[in-house]
């Protein structure tokens, strides 16, 4: 029973960046951009908050608590919000190429990522032998103090950093206001067909500006999330491994759907780490791990044949809109 | 009554944008060259400050190693013009895809999935066959490999319209896993690698002695063939057709089904070859890593080289430079190597950016009080 | 001032390129009532209305709502001035409800609220006479409700003046009728109305007044009361216009093709051709006449083998073997392993009948790239096929190796005209050929059309103006809604009469 439970809460811990991910490429489909530089986005989204931390932690003794989230989780929303902008800016002004934009920022984002992560005490010329922000990484970890105490309820569900809730919670937001409000009724409008929104004035350049970049600094969130709380600030290169394009694949599985990508991504993440507990042997491991995207591929055909209509991708995924071009 | 149609026309002058917009029906052939060698110029530019800025070496210097991390020695120029080949090949195999307006986005897996196949076929057979027979069934393989891998997702692309973009991309991560499987399974040890003592048999020859020039040679001739291929055949201009409009191919007969799995036959195959050469003829190892990305960075080469090989070895030589240059000053300066990735990324937002002055033209609105008041103080001035 | 218009538009124009879709505009729309706007296609109706909607901006001319000069740059704009336009091609989510799309673009009032908005739709349906299911999706509905959708949805905004483009080209009499209803009681709410159209009976029965516009120039407003239908067939058409067109007799009466109660449907499930019965010569030139959309696309597209039957017989006569054989239910490529001689020459010249991208060299060999075995391309004869047609039909191009689309309009026809013609055709379906072009590249076309009529060529012609089917063609056969109306003999027929069938069909004829 035990073994379960912690099976269960490491696929919480597990599933919590790629549920940060695909909300946020949830929030960037349904307005009509394939952002395959979502991967990269959240390396720079973790980054730039190891950067803020770090700097923060080496200019202190004592590390106050809120400042040590306050400066990571700026850090890294500006981060990705520039990131996300950049992408804004070519494919929505200059009307480039969405997937080749997206896979550029990709290389530039990883890129971004490891090659701070790896030069950043040289450049900084601080006198630490690695990126260890274990004192902000405590902060960020911090769960109820009665949590270990209510035995499993408490281990499931109240033992995690304030992180994992973010995620649940943004994921819901997402959901409500895709769903229920004016905004997402326009928001999806402008995704499913831009020449349809734009006659009945909605600025579709607007929508879809600002659901890239709240999008991406979710995803963002998702890459801070890992190194603060999941590899108690230690920063390696190429940790982050290919979460970001499980979270796009994420997005297929939950068919655009926030509320089913909370579930959905404590499966992934479960599948994820399903290896360490059912004690198959090691050569079978990849073959659990490839599960999330075989599934995906799965869903991705179902969805195509069945052809229910609300099930489809947004109608304009992937497509550039110019007004004049009729 | 007229000071009204005047608020009006203000009003109307407010909301009009700074620049009207137009498609350009045509430019120049020097124009364009002109505008993207500005582009690349100016990402040269903008690298050299940021490079200047992190290693505090001044530009001609930095130029001087990235050229001697490029073709600084023989073995140096070797390896550069391999990673040409390799990510010219890819690029060369999406492009009847991308002719088609297929987002072939799974490169990277039709590659390793030929390289795995390349690498079975070495390690369960070698030794038990002749070389030669190894050699080519190893070939057979890895290119049908190559093609299974692009024909599941045509299939369900022609059969019921699945989003070739996201499925293709999937493939990508099903084949690492495969060949993380393989790693797991040949090497018992867990290493990441799988390396040439495992697989000793069914070595491609080297040709008069270096292990690069046959891949490079036969690059080079595919690069040839796939011109003609595009231009001269009667498949390339199918593809052509169907890529521009659906409607004109059904128009004359064509069975645009049809045409979309012989294409991605065709580039899953060539991206089969490409992990054949990589495992069976330079490398002798297989890891998840070996297409290097390239996979991705060729969908960027040639969709910017606009489907033209010729372009494309340009492109490729330049992407290929620009990382072996930036990873040499990197570790000159003692710094990570992604900053090759940076570097390649930055290229790569400029060319994609300048398109849209190649495509559009902005026409600036004499009407806009942008303009208007500049006008004003010129005739002030006068 | 207070007899302010609702609505008044003064001396507007507006041109593409060197195309003049309105030329000096002036309407007047007084409010509480409906006014029919009257034209053939393509005098310029729906964009003058996209004008009052912000769709298009007029280059001259001023927009008056309320006596008070108006700049309406956007259709934000028109929203803000009550204007709302239900646009021939409806602008719908589909997989959004009914109230999901009336609710779209609004962003005034607090909270959004789904079944508050489906509540007021309800309301509106039930004071005109609506019938909708406001939780329905856009996808499971037929036209009509769509339709229903598109005008509750300009209601639901407050709009005073509403602008129907072609409101009945896609309903059935019935909910012609039911429409017809409804607005009248829109106009009795003291809303203002205009409805686009050409069916004249419907202007008759339903209209106050009908303004007039013909080849983009306003001709004039008249009363309904004081007018009748063969008035407003002369100013919608014009006096006959002479053209110098050579007409040949016809060579024979030998039917070359002949079309059998043929009917299809479209995707809609709407009938697009109903039982269509029709044969063409050998050497003759048979015009289709007909509003846009009255099945002229899928009439052609039936015989090159593009659209599915329902019902009926393509009977082809081969000339050489004088067997007998039926095309349907082949694809293009069987028909032309039929020996089945046709050409083609279809309304979208660069969406269809030629790539734009591609240079006129290899335009050529779009149809006949297959010839000879081996794997290569021929562009031998392509290209000396394409110097001949530069040559011969005189098109202005740098040379061979431009791309077509960068070509004019004419030009781009000639290309695509001096193709088909090249493949030595039997049967020749031209639509719309020289839409578009000027008056030197027209008279090109007619020869050309001519010259194949005399080689003993079956030509179909469908076309627009009236007056030049009936210069041009040997019988002139009139579609209205899918089916054949009548078929006349050109050299006796009147504009008048063509005008007639093509706004009435044996039903419709009845009903009025």
């Amino acid at each position: 029973m035990n073994i379960v439970i912690a099976f269960l809460h490491r696929a919480i811990l597990q599933g919590t960046p790629l549920l940060f991910g695909s909300t946020g490429e949830i929030i960037t489909e349904k307005s009509g951009n394939l952002n395959l530089g979502i991967p990269g986005i959240m390396y720079i989204g973790a980054i730039s908050g190891v950067i803020g931390g770090f700097f923060y932690q080496n200019s202190t003794i004592s590390v106050n608590p809120f400042l040590a989230i306050f400066i990571p989780l700026l850090c890294s929303l500006v981060g990705s919000l520039l990131a996300s902008l950049l992408y804004c800016f070519l494919t929505i002004t200059l009307r480039a190429n969405q997937n080749v934009t997206g896979l550029a920022l990709t290389t530039f984002g990883i890129g971004f990522g490891n090659f701070f992560g790896g030069s950043l005490i040289k450049l900084s010329g601080a006198d630490v032998p690695s990126i260890a922000l274990t004192r902000v990484a405590k902060v960020f970890k911090t769960s109820l103090p009665f949590a270990k105490q209510l035995g499993i309820f408490g281990e499931l569900f109240l033992n995690y950093g304030f992180m994992v809730y973010l995620a649940i919670i943004l994921a819901v937001i997402a959901a409500f206001v895709l769903n229920k409000t004016r905004i997402g009724l326009h928001l999806r409008a402008v995704g499913e067909n831009p020449a349809t929104a734009d006659a009945a004035g909605i600025n579709v350049t607007k929508y879809r500006y600002c659901a890239t970049c709240i999008g991406g600094m979710i995803a963002g969130l998702g890459g801070l999330y890992y190194v603060m709380d999941y590899t108690n600030g230690v920063w390696s290169n190429n940790g982050f491994g290919d979460r970001g394009w499980l979270a796009i694949a994420l997005v297929i599985f939950a068919i655009w759907r926030p509320a089913l990508a909370i579930p959905a991504s404590y499966l992934f993440g479960g599948l994820y780490i399903l290896d360490n507990y059912l004690h198959v042997s090691m050569q079978l491991q990849p073959i659990l791990q490839m599960l999330p995207y075989v599934v995906t591929v799965v869903v991705l055909v179902l969805i195509s044949i069945r052809k229910k209509r609300e099930n489809q991708p947004p109608a304009s995924l992937g497509l550039n809109y110019f007004r004049e071009e009729r | 009554m007229p000071e009204q149609n005047m608020q009006g026309q203000a009003e109307q002058k407010k909301r009009q944008p700074l620049f009207h917009m137009i498609k350009r029906n045509s430019l120049p052939l020097w124009h364009s060259v002109a505008i993207r060698a500005a582009a690349i110029l100016l990402a040269f530019v903008f690298t050299g400050i940021l490079t200047l800025l992190f290693t505090g070496k001044d530009p001609i210097r930095i130029a001087a190693i990235m050229f001697d991390g490029a073709f600084g020695n023989s073995l140096r120029t070797w390896v550069t013009f391999q990673n040409v080949a390799v990510l010219l090949c890819i690029s060369l195999a999406l492009t009847p895809a991308f002719k088609m307006r297929f987002w072939n986005t799974g490169g990277e897996g039709q590659v390793l999935i030929g390289c795995l196949a390349t690498a079975t076929c070495m390690f369960t057979l070698g030794g038990k066959l002749p070389d030669w027979l190894l050699i080519m069934i190893m070939t057979v393989a890895a290119i049908g490999a190559g093609i299974l891998w692009g024909l599941i997702p045509a299939i369900f692309k022609a059969r019921f319209g699945a989003n070739e973009t996201l499925f293709t991309l999937m493939m990508n991560y099903i084949a690492i896993q495969f060949v993380e499987f393989f790693l797991k399974v040949a090497d018992k040890s867990g290493s990441n690698t799988v390396g040439p003592n495992l697989l000793s048999h069914g070595w491609i020859p080297a040709l008069f002695g270096e292990k690069y020039l046959l891949n490079i040679l036969l690059v080079a001739v595919l690069t040839v063939l796939m011109y003609i291929y595009l231009k001269y055949s009667k498949h390339g201009y199918e593809i052509s057709v169907v890529g521009e409009s659906e409607n004109t191919a059904r128009y004359i007969g064509v069975n645009v089904k049809r045409v979309i799995l012989r294409t991605m036959a065709l580039s899953g195959g060539i991206c089969g070859f490409v992990g054949l050469m990589l495992v069976g003829a330079t490398s002798h190892s297989i890891d998840t890593n070996l297409a290097g990305g390239y996979g991705f960075t060729g969908i960027m080469v040639a969709w910017l080289a606009q489907f033209n090989p010729l372009v494309m070895t340009f492109a490729s030589l330049l992407i290929v430079f620009l990382q072996r240059g930036a990873g040499e000053v990197s570790t000159v300066a003692g710094l990570n190597q992604s900053f090759s990735d940076i570097v390649t990324g930055i290229l790569l937002f400029f060319i994609i950016g300048c398109e849209f002055f190649i495509r559009y033209q902005l026409i600036p609105n004499r009407e806009h009080k942008f303009f208007a008041k500049k006008q004003t103080q010129e005739e002030q001035v006068q | 001032m207070n007899e302010a218009y609702a609505l008044e538009m003064k001396g507007v124009s507006k041109h593409f390129g060197d195309i003049k879709a309105n030329r000096n505009v002036n309407l007047t729309l007084r409010r509480g009532e409906i006014l029919a706007l009257l034209g053939e296609n393509g005098s310029g109706k729906t964009t003058l209305m996209n004008m009052i909607c912000g769709i298009y901006f007029p280059d001259e001319g001023e927009i008056y709502i309320d006596g008070k000069p108006v700049v309406i740059a956007s259709p934000v704009d028109a929203f803000r001035y009550k204007i709302g336009m239900v646009h021939q091609h409806f602008k719908l989510v589909d997989i959004f409800t009914a109230a999901e799309n009336i609710a779209l673009g609004m962003q005034d009032e607090g909270k959004y609220d789904i079944r508050e908005i489906s509540a007021r739709v309800k309301e509106i349906s039930s004071r005109y006479g609506f019938d909708i299911d406001p939780d329905k999706k856009i996808y499971d509905m037929s036209v009509s409700e769509k339709q229903t959708v598109e005008i509750i949805k300009v209601l639901y905004r407050g709009a005073d003046i509403l602008i129907l483009d072609e409101p009945t080209a896609v309903l059935t009499p019935q909910e012609a009728t039911k429409l017809f209803s409804v607005v009248r009681r829109m106009r009795d709410a003291g809303k203002s109305i205009i409805i686009i159209t050409h069916k004249l009976h419907e202007v008759l029965s339903i209209s106050d007044r009908v303004a007039i516009l013909r080849k983009g120039e306003y001709i004039t407003t008249v009363n309904t009361a004081e007018t009748t239908e063969s008035e407003l067939t002369e100013l919608m058409v014009g006096k006959k216009v002479e053209l110098n067109i050579d007409r040949s007799d016809p060579l024979t009466d030998l039917p070359r093709l002949e079309l059998r109660h043929i009917s299809c449907t479209g995707p809609e499930g709407l009938p697009l051709l109903r039982d269509v019965n029709l044969h063409v010569c050998s050497g003759e030139i048979l015009g289709i006449a007909g509003i846009a959309g009255s099945g002229q696309r899928e009439l052609l597209e039936s015989i090159a083998g593009l659209v599915r039957l329902d019902k009926g017989e393509i009977i082809y006569h081969n000339p050489k073997t004088g067997k007998v054989c039926d095309l349907r239910d082949h694809t293009p490529v069987q028909i032309r392993e039929m020996g089945v001689r046709l050409s083609f020459v279809p309304e979208d010249r660069l969406g269809m009948g030629l790539v734009g991208n591609m240079d006129i060299v290899d335009n050529m060999m779009l149809r006949s790239y297959r010839h000879g075995h081996g794997v290569f391309l021929d562009r031998k004869n392509p290209a000396d096929l394409a110097d001949r047609i530069i040559g011969d039909l005189q098109v202005a191009t740098p040379g061979p190796h431009t791309a077509v689309r960068k070509l004019s309009g004419g030009n781009v026809q000639k290309v695509l005209v001096g193709r088909e013609i090249a493949a030595a055709p039997i049967v020749l379906m031209t639509a719309y050929p020289v839409r578009g072009l000027d008056i030197n590249s027209s008279y090109m076309i007619y020869r050309l059309l001519n010259e194949q009529k005399q080689k003993g060529v079956a030509v179909i012609f469908v076309g627009e103006d009236i007056d030049v089917l009936l210069a041009l063609c040997d019988r002139v056969a009139v579609l209205c809604g899918g089916a054949v109306s009548g078929i006349l003999d050109a050299r006796t027929a009147t504009k008048e009469q063509v005008g007639y069938l093509m706004t009435h069909s044996e039903g419709e004829n009845r009903h009025a």
